[in-house]
């Protein structure tokens, strides 16, 4: 193939652009950032992340751990004493690896974090590249596995909203149904961790994508489309379902701390 | 009539400069319009590439205060006027003259691409006989105009000059379109992850959002074409299966 020789590269940050290019990078760089640090946070506390039927999502599916919503017992005896204990840190690598390997974040990073590029037709700091096609980024090629395992998620975390819908009668100790706010956070959030996962492009990929014909299967066709509903609302889903599993981590916390009181709505 | 400045690069392949020029601009006008008339008035060697006028022929891609535009579809009323509309090549090919590039290399990639195949007629009478609805995902991409501005804001070719490593987004839409076609039988996953280099996408969606047809070259094309590679090359699973079916 001919040599294509361009005119010269521009500077990191240079850009003929006159809008407000900088601002999508910045705001992804504080909100995704903001999120892992408190999500790092949170998942490190290994305290007040029950509050009676009601389980963080960050904690749940709690294996080991000390309230009663844990699987195995309290923490194993083989956990190595040199190294912090927190049930979260069992599990959410799981969730946590299907977000860091997502389609859409991974672009959106991509360019907040590591400028590669900053924004469209922006200047860019380094001159080596090579993509996904190499060690280290080739490695996101796991995220179907990721996604494997974040479908096992939601069925565990829609069960944790079936044990909220549980509270103690403080009269006669008695447990009884009932629906409090934290019953409402719980399952908006399983419903927005669940229209983000229906829209994962791999998830698209594996229930039709795949295949060139699909008029021969109309329930894989029916999948197909529901997927590429989902899909086309990919972004948005993401960044919802981030904010509503933290905010559901935070109510939880909230309520354990005694911070906020749980309203009962039923 | 207001007055507006256009900042237009003059220049060739040794080098250029930005130079500014003056001319009335009114309503309806597209930036297009606006060089025809500044080539008219004051710049009469001013080269620039045209032809539809109407946002089809995929000619007339420049930048536009740095964005990847087809100039005749970019109105000057959606454009800040009180300042100087910069008016530029594409970046990521060389410059013949001015406004003017050489975007022939896309030509000789789409050459490399291995053709349609399709399968053997269904009917006897030599035709096939395929679903609306498992057509209707290809469809998409037969809008492409090959303006090449997905070409042109892709920052693999742009900024790191891969050229003779990745194909770009316009050529994994095409490839897609053939690969996806419910009657193709070609092979082409091998060579999107080797020569073609799918693996360069880093999904950063610009293609996508310069795209003057719409098309969602990365969630519909590329990243559809990157699960098709993962399939074959990274997913261990999927080896087993292959081996267990034969």
């Amino acid at each position: 193939m001919a040599d294509v020789q361009v005119l010269g590269r521009r500077p990191f940050g240079v850009t003929a652009r006159r809008d407000a290019w900088w601002v999508e990078p910045l705001v992804v760089f504080v909100v995704l950032g903001s999120f892992a640090v408190y999500a790092t946070w949170a998942a490190l506390q290994g305290v007040h992340y029950s509050h009676g039927g009601y389980l963080s999502p960050f904690y749940s599916p709690e294996l080991f751990g000390d309230s009663p919503h844990a699987i195995f017992g309290p923490k194993p005896g083989w956990w190595p004493l040199w190294l912090p204990f927190s049930p979260a840190i069992l599990i959410l690598w799981a969730p946590g690896g299907f977000r860091f390997t997502c389609y859409y974040y991974r672009g959106a990073y991509y360019k907040a974090f590591w400028a590669d590029p900053l924004s469209c037709t922006v200047g860019e700091p380094r001159k080596r590249y090579c993509g996904e096609a190499g060690m280290p980024l080739i490695l996101q090629n796991v995220h179907r596995y990721f996604l494997y395992l974040a479908l096992l998620f939601l069925p565990i975390l829609a069960y944790d909203v079936w044990n909220a819908m549980w509270f103690a009668n403080p009269a006669t100790g008695a447990t009884e149904f009932g629906i409090g706010a934290g019953t409402v956070v719980l399952a908006a959030n399983v419903v927005c961790l669940g229209s983000y996962t229906f829209g994962c492009h791999s998830f698209r990929h594996l229930v039709g994508g795949g295949v060139d014909c699909l008029s021969g299967s109309p329930a894989r066709h029916t999948c197909y489309n529901v997927a590429g509903k989902f899909n086309r609302a990919h972004m948005r889903w993401a960044w919802i379902s981030l904010f509503m599993v933290a905010f559901a981590d935070l109510y939880v916390r909230m309520c354990a701390m005694g911070i906020w009181a749980d309203v009962r709505i039923l | 009539m207001a007055r507006a400045i256009f900042s237009i690069w003059r220049g060739d392949q040794s080098g250029g400069a930005m130079q500014d020029y003056v001319t009335e601009v009114s309503e309806g006008m597209v930036v297009l319009d606006a060089v025809h008339q500044i080539q008219a008035e004051s710049a009469h060697d001013l080269a620039v590439r045209w032809n539809c006028k109407a946002g089809k022929c995929g000619s007339c891609s420049a930048e536009v205060n740095g964005k990847p535009r087809l100039m005749c579809m970019t109105r000057l009323s959606d454009l800040p006027l009180d300042e100087p509309v910069t008016i530029e090549p594409m970046q990521a090919f060389p410059s013949i003259r001015d406004l003017v590039t050489d975007v022939s290399w896309n030509f000789e990639v789409k050459t490399k691409i291995k053709k349609f195949t399709p399968r053997p007629p269904d009917a006897a009478d030599g035709t096939w006989r395929i679903a609306q609805e498992d057509v209707e995902r290809v469809q998409e991409f037969r809008k492409c105009i090959e303006c090449f501005l997905c070409q042109d804001v892709c920052h693999v070719l742009r900024d790191h000059h891969l050229h003779d490593a990745f194909i770009g987004p316009r050529f994994l839409v095409y490839t897609a379109a053939l690969e996806m076609h419910p009657l193709d039988v070609e092979d082409r996953l091998a060579d999107l992850k080797e020569a073609h280099g799918v693996g360069y996408c880093n999904i950063t969606k610009c293609c996508t959002k310069s795209c003057p047809e719409h098309i969602t070259i990365t969630d519909n094309a590329i990243i559809p074409l990157k699960e098709r590679v993962v399939d074959r090359f990274y997913d261990p699973v999927r080896r087993l299966l292959r081996v267990f079916q034969g």
